[in-house]
């Protein structure tokens, strides 16, 4: 095979593997952020405080990390419909909920921070599976298990989110909290309960991605500032309050941050990757998937 | 001893406190001489900052065991600057014009140092750091005195060492790959490199830098291996060395000489993660546990280290700037035994005149305040079969190459970790 080529399917493969653990991130956040207006800037700081989750019930118990992500989502579940509880009461409820309740989310996210460092120290952390060490080879492309394995599990929570949104009664009236909330309540459903409910589902996939992301680095309890500012560029650009669009998203992001890696240096990755963002946005504001106002 | 610190990182405070109840004679003196300084106890900086403060608590420690300086007892007056260059200027006007401190030392790393200056400069203040790279280039404060140990030429040193492991090769190598994280050192280690290159015969066939929020290497490793190179050199901060090296792992990447200086192999978690990976790779490095580099005291200084790590979630091993940070406050101690005073000029005057015997070697300072012999270290990591860290408490799995009077073993090449 031609080596440009090469470069560039390997530079393809990589990118969407990257975008697997992009959408992993990004997924709890389209459903707070995009679905409930809910600007949850400590989104990532959950992220990482599953992944240490993790990595200590893993590490006690012997556990595959990718299932003890899935097993330690209710628990996560249940912590975020908490979290949820008190910026309901302190900021919403008040309509404080826009300067004043991303003040509470940042000041959640420095004590998820300071709380990981005083629990667990500074250091870098990891649980590394055994198939973290393995590589698949098919032809010239290569396919590290480290980063297909998250992929493969943010691609099954998320389709599992799916479902759940378009199939049922409690998912439906998600996606109509998200549009009148209003409406939703003279059909009799409390939207204040329904937001707690998706909250808490975004928290629990934020930490089924602590997870995935375990696998593919070691984590410590600054991890998370790399992840801002592109979760929330994803759910931008796949459009607000739409699931697929920040799947797609994510994997436009991971592969154009891959192939400019490969081809012009990695300098240039989140110039151009971000750089697409703008480009999307000029064409179309309301996002790749998103609804025109 | 008693710590103060601002961020209610309630367990050093409770250590300080509790040393202090170890030391009443001294405790109770109400006149001590007090150090102050920031010292990054959260965020990025945090793992290498807490380690260097559990070294530096160690030093007051065994100074007020054997009465103190100049007959007073040594306190350590420390805030968090949460690894924020931000938070270091206003936290050096406290220490010096509310906390009055006799003495200021430094936070860790350039970043963190070089915020802090203005304020030290204004106040006249000596001032020892720690691991800060070039801070007093331009500056020229003749004040400053620098606990690193690449000198003050970094430009036409730093990499020289790792260049010269190429003469160790049994065939001379022709071409070179830089990749570099874009931040101040690693991009003046790259620009050393660069620079030497030509020297040694080698021509540059990739030569990158990559933002401090990559999280995928392997398209920028899978570009390097394209290019071929017979030397591969990283100049890199964790956790993306981690990220590299799995990569690197992964597309079965394999060079004559490869490493250069990846700052996190230097760290026991990232070696008990990586194990077999980090074998014969070069690395730059500043302590090694090898017969060559048993200065008197360090010895002493790791035990006494090593059995608190766990209990302060820092470090394990002590293998890498915590020596250092011991060191730098023996700087300031033997200064002021010397001058006799908390005189500032004399000081200065003293430790621009003296050399200093510290648990790191015999150093003795530039007209900048560098190291006037800079001592790069560049060791290969050998006979590595899993992430056990005991093996690091040893000699012979950091075998120092270079330089020839520290030489600890010999080159083992190619680099190719098992994937």
């Amino acid at each position: 095979m031609d080596p440009t080529v090469s470069l560039l399917l390997n530079g393809i493969v990589s990118g969407l593997l990257l975008g697997g653990l992009y959408a992993a991130a990004a997924s709890g956040l389209a459903v707070s952020f995009g679905m409930l207006d809910i600007v949850n800037i400590a989104h990532p700081a959950l992220m990482v405080a599953g992944g240490f989750a993790v990595i200590l019930i893993g590490t006690a118990l012997g556990l595959d990390p990718l299932l003890v992500a899935v097993l330690q989502a209710p628990v996560f579940y249940l912590l975020g419909t908490g979290i949820y509880r008190a910026y309901n009461h302190f900021f919403e409820r008040r309509g404080d909920e826009a300067l004043q309740g991303l003040a509470f989310f940042f000041g959640v996210m420095f004590i998820i921070e300071v709380g990981l460092v005083m629990l667990f120290g500074p250091e870098q952390r990891f649980l590394d599976p055994d198939y973290a060490f393995v590589t698949w080879r098919l032809g010239e492309i290569d396919v590290p298990l480290r980063m297909l394995a998250p992929a493969l599990l943010a691609m099954a929570a998320i389709g599992a989110l799916w479902l759940f949104l378009t199939r049922s009664f409690t998912g439906l009236a998600i996606a109509a909290v998200a549009q009148d909330p209003e409406a939703l309540r003279l059909m009799a459903v409390d939207p204040v309960r329904i937001k707690r409910m998706a909250f808490g589902i975004s928290v629990a996939l934020a930490a089924v991605a602590g997870g995935a992301l375990v696998v593919v680095q070691p984590i410590d309890p600054s991890s998370h500032h790399v992840f801002i500012g592109r979760v929330f560029a994803i759910c931008i650009m796949g459009g607000m309050a739409s699931l697929s669009g920040a799947v797609m998203a994510a994997f436009l992001f991971g592969v154009v941050e891959n192939v400019t890696a490969t081809f012009y240096g990695p300098s240039w990755s989140p110039a151009v990757a971000f750089g697409w963002l703008l480009l999307v946005l000029a064409v179309r504001p309301q996002g790749l998937f998103g609804r025109a106002a | 001893m008693t710590e103060l610190t601002r961020r209610g990182l309630g367990r050093a405070a409770l250590a300080g406190a509790l040393t202090a109840s170890a030391f009443p004679a001294i405790a109770q003196d109400s006149n001590p001489i007090r150090i102050g300084y920031s010292m990054s106890l959260s965020g990025g900086l945090a793992a290498n900052g807490r380690s260097a403060l559990l070294a530096q608590r160690i030093w007051a420690e065994d100074v007020n065991a054997r009465g103190g300086l100049l007959g007073r007892p040594v306190q350590l007056v420390t805030y968090d600057d949460q690894s924020n260059p931000a938070n270091v200027p206003s936290l050096y006007t406290k220490l010096i014009d509310v906390d009055k401190v006799d003495i200021v030392t430094s936070p860790y790393a350039t970043a963190m140092i070089a915020p802090s200056m203005p304020v030290v400069m204004q106040r006249g203040m000596t001032y020892v750091s720690l691991f800060g790279a070039g801070v007093n280039e331009r500056l020229k404060y003749n004040r400053y005195f620098s606990m690193n140990v690449t000198g003050d030429d970094i430009k036409g040193t730093y990499a020289r060492g790792f260049l010269e492991c190429t003469k160790m090769l049994p065939n001379p190598p022709r071409t070179i790959s830089i990749l570099a994280v874009d931040n101040d050192f690693a991009q003046r280690a790259a620009e050393s490199v660069r620079t030497l290159a030509r020297e040694y015969g080698l021509r540059i066939v990739y030569d990158r830098s990559y933002p401090p929020s990559t999280v995928d290497f392997t398209p920028t490793v899978r570009a390097i291996q394209a290019a071929r190179p017979d030397v591969v050199f990283f100049a890199s901060y964790p956790p993306d060395s981690n990220g590299i090296l799995r990569a690197v792992s992964e597309l079965r990447m394999t060079a004559a000489l490869f490493g250069g200086g990846m700052i996190g192999p230097q760290i026991a978690a990232v070696q008990a993660q990586l194990g077999p990976i980090l074998n014969n790779l070069v690395n730059w490095d500043v302590y090694s546990p090898e017969p060559t580099m048993k200065f008197p005291g360090v010895d002493a200084f790791q035990e006494k280290y090593r059995a608190r790590a766990p209990q302060e979630q820092t470090d394990v091993l002590g293998n890498y700037l915590q020596p250092y940070a011991y060191a730098q406050m023996q700087v300031v101690e033997q200064a002021l035994a010397r001058t006799g005073k908390v005189d500032q000029a004399a000081l200065a005057e003293d430790m621009r005149a003296n050399s200093f015997g510290t648990i790191v070697g015999d150093i003795r300072f530039s007209a900048l305040g560098e190291w006037a012999k800079e001592r790069n270290l560049f060791v290969q990591f050998q006979n590595i079969t899993d992430g056990d860290l005991e093996k690091y408490r040893k000699p012979g799995t950091k075998v120092i190459l270079y330089p020839p009077e520290l030489k600890s073993g010999s080159l083992k090449t190619p680099y190719g970790a098992p994937a």
